[in-house]
């Protein structure tokens, strides 16, 4: 018995990564940001919404895991192989643009969140890409694998800056299972919001080349599984920590409109300064992750999915487009940050826009490889499941499609 | 570029002239039927209406951009026949295995040549067309993205400064997992037995795990065997859980006892011992030797291939061994000599052999110190051995000092490469 709890445990280890990290990511800085804004206008109210995100978050992310473990395939190469060259483009130069847009995101909260601590951007961005280029392209996949499950461990600050500030926990307790609805216009706008940064295009991709890349098979799946669903808990646990932690320190005394992650962290001075200083260093771990991650990502399924050669364990001159995509992302994504006069806000919300557009699409997609019995044979959806996935995914593009209206009406 | 050079991004949409230059329909694909001939296109696949027929090659009169003219209208419905490797179904976008290259590519566009005549180069009146390159680069991606958009001409325009990037057909290995499939389309791996295991395995891993098996279950267990010892442990496993048992054991036996009793180890212990069942009993019983021992120590690390000689043997003695042992010669750097009782007494380089007489003693020849290991010693320590004494290999005796196995250098080059 205990032997077999020991093999559980390390087969658990042994597939541990994929749906963790991809999890944990999704609170990049553009997610930090929503959830600090949700939780300093509307204070507790939002937090309802958190449940069916993370239903919705399981579901999809568990379909890609599944895909990658049974077909031992990229998302890309699938929609490749399945449905040519042409829709392959189109999604990723789409997922190129959304992501690019993403990657500027988290250099800018990587300069705002060092700029709390008197470090200018003209310091903090350059050292900041240039790490993230060297992580990656002097290391191997088993190394990187570990530094990003190690920063998986720095999210933890969330939740200790939201106990510090001692926000109204039965408040807290209530609206997490109270619905409210509200027919005020930025109310709703806010939940679309918080839905559409938790479910992004470029987690799909990364998910499913994570789990083929770590030869996670069939067999190992229900381990995987697990793996998913808790890294998909742990996001929402955390997002809940952020949106208290505004609620309890600047709704409370008045609510107000925020503009990036670092305003957030400011008002939480007064409640100490470790509450300030874990949430600002939950933000600057949070960008730099996610500025890692997504670059290679994009690189990753885009070369798979137009057949160039792709992977960290190879070098510059094998996979030369590999590398320069992987490059030229971070060095435009880190670049713009450092324009003064750059419009990043209105390039983040064109990007919301494209994110509208690219969404449906990649969930589509996505449901109809995972019920196509040639790839996944006894592994395709059962009917109950596809009946509750498709609603998802209608739900979920109905969403994202009013979050890019949106989003295109303050372009 | 030639005018007899037909890319299949133009092929599709073609149309289809009956003997009066009336058109019919449209080319929707083509396909080789490789039976016949590996890369003749055997049928052309016409959309007319709902319907698609089925056009021979000996139907056709002649292929150019203006069209596909037709010698014959008899023509068929196109049902699906098992036999066809069908260009855009199964080939386009899908992954091959590039031989020459020795890697994985995605297929983009194939190239074809229009050639006159029957394949013995006989003028009958008829154009043909074979496939001749598999397109991979930048510019089949070109062709792919505006084909339909713009004219065809005008693409061959278009891409002329996108430098091109080809396989030639017949280094192109298509890798089917239906072993049936496998059969009718006349697929073998043969190819790729010749290129190197280690490129092979770098290929191999590559794949997804039913190709991956099907790989391995078609190709030649030597050449399996020595491709799987390249690849990486956890995948080791996966493919030899993939397997048929009699498949497996036949690829294990053709490894090295310890790289084999290492591959078992990581199966689960039904598997492995299934796969032991059905190996030839000498292999068997070495390798079930060798999983006694923990894998962190000399017993979990050496193998069992090495040549023993009586104490009192001479050169000559030597040399005979030798050459009833020529499997091994690639991998030997040593020779042992060990007494009635089989314990070890000396260990000779090999190259001291060829400066020596043939009557020369063996122990005369044997290294001054004698370094060795006993079974259960810590890997961390063996690996000190062989730092400190510059060792090529290294003998494992048991308690009682018999010599039981060699621990060679490339054990602790892969210990220390995956630590």
């Amino acid at each position: 018995m205990l032997k077999s709890l020991r093999v559980r445990i390390a087969i658990f280890l042994g597939v541990l990564g994929p749906g963790f990290i991809t999890a944990v990511v999704d609170n990049d800085a553009g997610g930090i940001i929503t959830y600090s804004q949700a939780g300093s206008r509307f204070g507790y109210l939002p937090l309802w919404t958190l449940a069916p995100i993370t239903i919705a978050l399981i579901l999809t992310q568990e379909m890609c895991s599944r895909m990658g473990a049974v077909t031992g395939k990229g998302l890309s190469d699938l929609i490749r192989e399945e449905f040519g060259l042409r829709v392959t483009f189109f999604i990723m130069a789409l997922l190129v643009l959304v992501n690019l847009t993403n990657i500027m995101a988290n250099f800018a909260g990587i300069a705002s969140s060092l700029q709390l601590f008197h470090v200018s951007r003209y310091i903090s961005v350059p050292i900041g890409a240039a790490a993230v280029w060297l992580l990656v392209v002097k290391g191997n996949y088993q190394s990187v694998e570990k530094v990003f499950l190690f920063a998986c461990v720095f999210y933890v600050s969330y939740v200790i800056s939201g106990i510090l500030i001692k926000p109204d926990w039965k408040e807290a307790a209530i609206y997490s299972v109270r619905p409210v609805l509200m027919l005020d216009a930025g109310y709703i706008e806010m939940l679309i919001g918080m839905v559409g940064t938790t479910i992004a295009p470029w987690m799909q991709f990364y998910l499913q080349a994570a789990v083929v890349e770590k030869g996670i098979t069939a067999k190992e799946y229900s381990d995987s599984r697990i793996e998913v669903v808790v890294g998909c808990i742990m996001t929402s646990v955390i997002a809940f920590f952020i949106i208290v932690s505004c609620a309890g320190a600047i709704w409370a005394n008045g609510p107000r409109d925020i503009t990036d992650g670092a305003q957030a962290a400011e008002a939480l001075k007064p409640f100490g300064q470790y509450a300030f200083l874990l949430f600002s260093a939950g933000l600057m771990n949070a960008s730099l992750f996610a500025a890692c991650i997504q670059p290679l990502s994009t690189a990753y399924s885009v070369c798979e999915g137009l057949g160039f050669e792709s992977g960290v364990n190879r070098r510059f001159t094998e996979a030369p487009i590999f590398y320069w995509l992987y490059t030229l992302l971070i060095v435009v994504g880190a670049g713009v940050v450092l324009v003064p006069a750059f419009p990043l806000i209105k390039m983040i919300l064109i990007s919301q826009v494209i994110n509208g557009v690219l969404l449906p699409i990649v969930l589509i997609f996505m449901t109809l490889l995972i019920n196509k019995k040639s790839l996944m044979k006894e592994w395709v959806n059962s009917r109950v499941y596809n009946l509750v996935a498709w609603v998802t995914v209608v739900v979920m593009i109905g969403l994202s499609l009013a979050y890019a209206a949106i989003s295109l009406r303050g372009v | 570029m030639a005018e007899s050079i037909l890319f299949y991004t133009e092929l599709t949409g073609l149309p289809v002239l009956d003997t009066r230059g009336r058109r019919i329909g449209r080319v929707r694909d083509a396909a080789v039927v490789p039976l016949v001939h590996p890369a003749r296109i055997d049928r052309f696949l016409v959309g007319a209406g709902s319907a698609w027929l089925s056009v021979r090659f000996d139907q056709v009169a002649s292929i150019s951009l203006g069209g596909i003219r037709l010698s014959d209208e008899l023509l068929t419905p196109y049902h699906s026949d098992e036999y066809m490797l069908r260009i855009g179904r199964d080939l386009l976008d899908q992954q091959i295995i590039d031989v020459n290259g020795r890697k994985v590519v995605r297929v983009n566009d194939v190239t074809f040549e229009v050639r006159n005549g029957n394949s013995n180069g006989h003028s009958n009146g008829r154009q043909s067309l074979y496939v001749l390159e598999v397109d991979i680069g930048m510019r089949s991606i070109f062709r792919r993205l505006v084909q339909g958009v713009v004219p065809r001409r005008l693409i061959r325009n278009l891409q002329r400064p996108i430098p091109p990037k080809s396989i030639r057909w017949e280094f192109c290995n298509i890798v089917e997992t239906d072993p049936q499939r496998r059969l009718r389309l006349n697929i073998s791996h043969e190819k790729l037995e010749k290129i190197h295991p280690a490129d092979l395995a770098d290929i191999v891993e590559e794949l997804s795990p039913a190709e991956r098996g099907a790989i391995f279950e078609s190709i030649d267990s030597e050449v399996a065997a020595d491709a799987l010892s390249e690849i990486d442990p956890k995948m080791q496993v996966s493919i030899l859980e993939s397997l048929e048992p009699e498949k497996a054991a036949d690829i294990v036996e053709e490894m090295a006892p310890d790289e084999a009793a290492d591959v078992l180890a990581g199966l689960e212990e039904s598997r492995s011992e299934e796969i032991l069942e059905e190996m030839e009993v000498a292999p068997e019983s070495e390798v079930r030797e060798l999983l006694e021992f923990k894998e962190d120590t000399a017993g979990g690390m050496m193998n069992t291939e090495y040549i023993t000689l009586h104490d009192s043997a001479t050169v000559e003695d030597a040399m005979n061994a030798l050459k009833g042992n020529e499997d091994q010669l690639e991998s030997l750097n040593a020779l042992f000599l060990v007494d009635p009782d089989g314990r070890l007494t000396g260990s000779v380089p090999l190259a001291r052999l060829f400066i020596a007489s043939g009557a020369t003693r063996l122990k005369e020849l044997a290294s001054e110190t004698l370094i060795s290991a006993t079974v259960d010693e810590k890997q961390d320590a063996v690996t000190e051995l062989f730092d400190k004494y510059n060792l090529l290999a290294l003998p494992v005796v048991d308690e009682e000092g018999r010599l039981v196995g060699v621990i060679t250098a490339d054990d602790i080059i892969s210990v220390l490469r995956h630590k």
